[in-house]
């Protein structure tokens, strides 16, 4: 079974940029795969067209075995609550609380009428523990996001994608704002759960040494284009000063969220 | 003296000082506001022998139990006809919401959306376009004088003006948590209720209770045509020349405000 084949596929921003050019890839299920490349080179654009969020210009895609624009709007959400996602900026309410946080992986599994009574009394108590106490964030289950350190909170992001439970994970530079003892520990979670479940796992990294050490399988992207696919044991140093040679420095710095002035409309 | 001593902008602003004069006056003109009429011998004398009527406030048993009860309508109305709001409000808010539109993920824009979208946005515009006065005397003649038409027309035109701000205000909450939780299969109400709701909250209850303010006094206002309430009562006062009464009134609504005023405050206070 294949996990994800692409076929001469291309995306051309509607401004002309071209992000990502004739890319033929196909990953196997179970397997775990690193894309590394310098800034820029197309890793967070190829996550999101793996992800079925974002429709490429040109080319095949199929993803757990189905083309995702060739499926209706409830179908394609059913995938969708197959695929997890972790970003580099936890995408979470920071007034929402821990488990609320964590349960919300599910949401694409569970009916509308199951989400909004956990909003009233969280459902699966137990199940949001287990995953946290994984993560060393057990104790924290009732606390709200906004006390939470930035590290922790990527584990609660970490926690949501593991209690999702879904058959393709996308990580995109999941680590890159956490400090090495921390990324080592979230990557090496990521591929654990993917290890065991049989899951497949894609990330995005700027750390080379534990693409090399954690994952299965590295790809060099640069420009759009694939630069190397092989083995993480196969990779030679040479690959790596040849994939960032020439590319601008740039500090793999998370963006800071931008902040929003609140409105009030009470005259 | 050269040019660069003088403030560029001098000339600009003189402009603009002589241009609004030349529009406001003639508009004054036009809405007859003449000040010194207030203040003509003959216009004083009436204002003040009508304010004479207005002491002592009339304390009789019997009107003071008539004004409990329209002060209890008049709450009601303002409770009542927010609440029809928040029924009419927040679904067109729902629709015409960009940030919970699915379609939207992996720039597949159907036009049903933006069809539906901009339907729910006429609507509201037209709910609230025409004031709640107008509703009301539309009203009085389905349901008769009384409460119910001044609850069915606060309901209606604020249930636009909710409508359009609890968009706008979802609108402008950070949509990344609500399109993650899209992106992984999750519904639309599940995505506010997990991705919107825990950022916007605070600030659409608040918006609500300062609505909810506002509905006690224009409830007033429409008692006067009729729609029950103390309005209503003030308008009889008025018409039968009694100032005593129109004075208990005016203090018990006065009062009413600032009670509403202290308790929407603290109410926003809890939530911020």
């Amino acid at each position: 079974m294949t996990a994800i084949r692409l076929e001469a596929l291309g995306l051309t921003h509607p401004g002309g940029r071209v992000a990502l050019a004739h890319l033929d890839l196909t990953i196997a299920a179970g397997e775990r795969v690193a894309v590394i490349g310098p800034s820029g080179a197309g890793k967070t654009t190829l996550l999101r067209v793996l992800g079925a969020s974002l429709r490429p210009s040109h080319g095949a895609v199929r993803v757990l075995d189905v083309d995702p624009w060739a499926l209706s709007g409830p179908l394609l959400q059913g995938l969708r609550a197959r695929i997890g996602k972790m970003h580099q900026s936890p995408p979470i309410p920071p007034r929402q609380r821990v488990i609320t946080a964590v349960l919300a992986g599910r949401l694409g599994q569970w009916s509308v009428w199951r989400a909004l009574r956990s909003l009233i009394y969280p459902l699966d108590v137990p199940g949001a523990r287990a995953v946290l106490d994984r993560l060393g964030l057990g104790e924290r289950l009732f606390d709200r996001c906004d006390q939470l350190s930035g590290g922790q909170l990527q584990r609660v992001a970490l926690a949501r994608v593991l209690y999702q439970q879904p058959a393709l994970m996308l990580a995109d530079e999941p680590v890159s704002a956490l400090d090495p003892a921390l990324a080592r520990a979230v990557t090496v979670a990521l591929n654990d759960d993917a290890r065991r479940r049989g899951a497949t796992l894609v990330a995005s990294l700027h750390a080379v040494e534990l693409a090399r050490s954690e994952f299965s399988r590295v790809i060099g992207l640069r420009d759009g284009r694939i630069v190397f696919d092989c083995p993480a044991a196969q990779l030679g140093d040479a690959d790596i000063a040849a994939l960032y040679a020439g590319a601008a420095a740039t500090p793999a710095m998370p963006e800071a969220s931008p902040v929003r002035p609140r409105l009030t409309r009470c005259a | 003296m050269n040019g660069a001593q003088r403030d560029p902008a001098a000339r600009g602003r003189a402009t603009a000082a002589v241009l609004a004069l030349c529009v406001l006056w003639p508009l004054l003109q036009v809405a007859q506001f003449d000040p010194a009429a207030l203040f003509a011998p003959a216009n004083l004398a009436t204002i003040g022998g009508f304010l004479a009527t207005f002491v002592p406030p009339e304390t009789g048993v019997e009107f003071l139990g008539l004004l409990a009860a329209a002060t209890l309508d008049t709450l009601a109305i303002a409770t009542a006809g927010i609440a029809l709001a928040m029924a009419i409000g927040i679904p067109l808010a729902l629709l015409a919401t960009r940030s919970l539109s699915i379609s939207q993920l992996g720039g597949r824009s159907r036009p049903a959306g933006h069809v539906i979208r901009g339907a729910a946005r006429v609507l509201t515009l037209v709910l609230r376009g025409v004031p709640e006065l107008v509703w009301a005397l539309l009203f009085v003649r389905i349901f008769g004088l009384g409460p119910a038409a001044g609850v069915a027309a606060l309901g209606i035109t604020y249930g636009g003006m909710l409508a359009k701000v609890y968009a706008e205000i979802l609108e402008s909450t950070d949509p990344a948590p609500a399109r993650a939780l899209l992106a992984a299969g999750s519904g639309r109400l599940a995505a506010l209720g997990y991705g919107l709701l825990p950022v916007a909250g605070d600030e659409l209850v608040s918006y609500t209770v300062y609505r909810w303010e506002c509905a006690l006094r224009a409830s007033v206002v429409m008692g006067f045509v009729g729609a029950g309430g103390l309005g209503q009562l003030m308008d009889q006062s008025m018409k039968m020349l009694n100032g005593g009464e129109a004075s208990t009134i005016l203090i018990t609504f006065l009062l009413l405000v600032m009670a509403a005023d202290a308790a929407s405050a603290w109410l926003r206070r809890q939530v911020a």
